[in-house]
């Protein structure tokens, strides 16, 4: 966190680059205008940002790894959903955004040291697990195999497609990818599976007993595969999920993100599997 | 050295001019058309002599009387908390010129307000909000610098209404911390003083008040007295409370209390320790200018828990069920306190008369 007196003000950044994905998906590289915030700047996989336009309003979005590895800059992919994200559509290369982070917890690349590494992701889910592949990439021989399991409803919504070529070529690294629509759309060209994650765990290969599992998706989906790769022999507390809440300040004031006993914005988002299960299978809570 | 000195009421106005002397705002309960809440008075007449106050579940009034105090009423209208977090305001501020350049600025407003008269359950409302906005991961520079310009003279109660249910919640309507200075009134005569600061001994050194009398000291307790008395209200020990209400989350009241209830935030609106709250930008009509608003929310509002397209509590019984186990469970693992005061403002201004503490004992039971 950059900030020493007051948390509520976002800083200027800058778009660096806009990459637009998918009709309503795009990816903005960002970098501070300041530049001594620029060096500052630091954050683990798993975190996120409060992203502010002018004259809408903030939202929180996950920090993606910068794909190219590039000091001093920092991605978000986002999706179109509401008043703010439809409006950052429209941002452009060298348009300003304001940003207030990193928050929140992150991934336990500590923890997964000497384990199989098991990323599971379902839809838009794969953005806030990029870091965390591209951190086991980056220090390889501390980590035993990664598989990166990805599922999509439908072909033609696969982003970061050359990344995931890339993972699939890296060393004891393997990538499963699942669309749940039958038939997708794209002409023969999909060359990767169909069906659901889950039905990927009978030819993973890894040790279950000694792995851990970081899974982003919608809360059914993450119960479904924590459910599932427990039940395949991961202990539960090597299971972890990132769970999202609306959020207007991030610091724990606003009240939005509160689930039972936890605000998700400081607590969470990513939290160990055990400690959360409770809280995701009431409803209304 | 006697514990306790004695303010007569003649010499409020002393004191008054003591603490305006000092820089401070004073703020106090004073009757306005059909109620009483805290206003900036200048005089001791401006508090509300003689005026007294009937709560109820759903019901409120306030009658005036021949009595000679100023603090014959239970409780004003709303909490401290207004001057401390307050209900909108603009929390910062962003410049775009034409390049599209963004300055943003910080907006921090506060001034020294001396608080006279605070009751002990929004004393304790303070401490509360104390833990979420300064003693927490991150803090509002806005909340810490009033609370450090305030100065607070705590009025402990000398009766209670019929919704006070602070006994229950295993507190008393007598301040013990988080005062400057501490009173209780006697009815035509004055008020025994209790020194809480240094900033509070200050104030009385500079006023010269002499020593309450044995008899002043003992009344003041009596009266106090009187107020725990007053209250009918139970509740089971609270730890038990925090355990039943989070192992009950299907329990079949939260269905009858959500078909009663109209989901309206009354009773958020007017707790002291409620600070839920949202953010929204005011840009200008030029487009180079927009103001960042902070203003308090609700958790009934059907938009408190909208994400990313799905509203997590769309039932008005979830909604329900979250303010309650919030206010009287999850908030200890939070902030290592519970989140009511029992001041019964959430029973006094709920139009369709729901009582917390009639909710709690059903479930708990």
């Amino acid at each position: 966190m950059l900030y020493t007196d007051d948390a509520y003000t976002p800083y200027e950044a800058e778009i660096v680059e806009f990459i637009k994905e998918h009709h309503d998906i795009f990816t903005i590289r960002l970098k501070f205008t300041d530049p001594e915030l620029d060096s500052k700047y630091f954050f683990r996989p798993g975190q996120f940002n409060m992203i502010y336009l002018y004259g809408i309003g903030e939202v929180a979005i996950s920090i993606v790894n910068d794909r190219n590895h590039q000091q001093g800059r920092f991605e978000h992919t986002i999706q179109v959903v509401g008043r703010i994200t439809k409006g950052m559509m429209k941002l452009q290369t060298g348009d300003k955004v304001g940003i207030r982070g990193p928050f929140g917890t992150s991934w336990p690349m500590n923890e997964a040291k000497g384990k199989d590494v098991i990323i599971v992701t379902g839809g838009l889910g794969n953005a806030p697990l990029v870091a965390a592949t591209e951190e086991v990439l980056k220090n390889r021989n501390q980590y035993g195999k990664l598989r990166v399991l990805h599922g999509i409803r439908s072909s033609d919504l696969l982003i970061y497609d050359d990344m995931y070529t890339r993972w699939n070529n890296s060393p004891e690294t393997k990538v499963y990818m699942a669309t749940s629509n039958a038939d997708p759309v794209d002409n023969g060209k999909w060359t990767w599976g169909k069906g659901y994650v889950t039905n990927f765990i009978p030819e993973l290969s890894v040790d279950y007993a000694n792995s851990i599992v970081m899974t982003v998706g919608p809360e059914p989906m993450m119960i479904g595969v924590a459910k599932a790769f427990i039940a395949a022999g991961v202990k539960p507390e090597n299971v972890y999920v990132s769970i999202e809440r609306s959020m207007k300040c991030a610091i724990g004031h606003c009240g939005h993100c509160q689930l039972g006993s936890q605000f998700i914005c400081k607590d969470g988002a990513v939290y160990p599997y055990p400690a959360c299960e409770h809280l995701l299978e009431v409803k209304g809570l | 050295m006697s514990h306790y000195y004695f303010l007569p009421h003649q010499r409020i106005d002393d004191m008054l001019n003591q603490l305006q002397g000092d820089g401070y705002k004073c703020v106090a309960p004073r009757h306005h058309e059909s109620e009483i809440n805290y206003d900036t008075i200048t005089k001791s007449a401006d508090l509300p002599w003689g005026f007294h106050d009937e709560q109820a579940p759903g019901h409120y009034k306030v009658n005036k009387s021949d009595h000679k105090h100023a603090f014959g009423f239970v409780l004003p209208t709303t909490s401290v908390k207004p001057m401390l977090f307050k209900a909108k305001e603009n929390i910062w501020k962003v410049a775009r010129n034409d390049e599209g350049k963004l300055a943003f600025e910080p907006i921090v407003e506060f001034e020294k307000i001396a608080v006279f008269g605070v009751r002990p359950c929004d004393l304790r409302g303070i401490e509360i909000q104390d833990r979420v906005f300064m003693e927490n991961s991150y803090n509002d520079v806005r909340y810490v610098k009033r609370r450090e310009n305030q100065f607070l003279i705590a009025m402990n109660c000398t009766k209670s209404h019929s919704n006070c249910f602070c006994v229950a919640l295993g507190d008393a309507p007598q301040a013990d911390k988080g005062f400057d200075l501490a009173m209780t009134e006697i009815e035509g005569d004055g008020f025994v003083v209790e020194i809480g600061s240094d900033k509070g001994r200050a104030l009385l050194d500079a006023l010269d008040l002499e020593a309450a009398s044995g008899g002043q000291a003992q009344k003041a307790l009596a009266k106090i007295a009187y107020a725990v008395d007053g209250q009918k209200k139970t509740l089971p020990p609270i730890k038990e409370v925090e355990t039943k209400l989070m192992a009950n989350l299907e329990h079949p009241q939260w269905d009858d209390v959500a078909s009663r209830c109209l989901s309206c935030g009354s009773c958020t609106q007017v707790c002291p320790t409620c600070f839920c709250h949202t953010e929204r930008d005011e840009p200008n009509v030029l487009g180079t200018e927009t103001h960042h608003t902070r203003e308090w929310d609700s958790c009934f509002s059907i938009d408190h828990s909208y994400t990313h397209g799905d509203t997590y509590r769309e039932d008005p019984k979830y909604r329900y069920r979250q303010w309650l186990t919030h206010k009287f469970s999850t908030w200890r693992d939070q902030f290592r306190t519970k989140g009511c005061v029992g001041c019964g403002r959430c029973v006094t201004w709920c139009p369709v008369k729901i009582d917390v503490v009639d909710e709690i004992n059903a479930i708990c039971k």
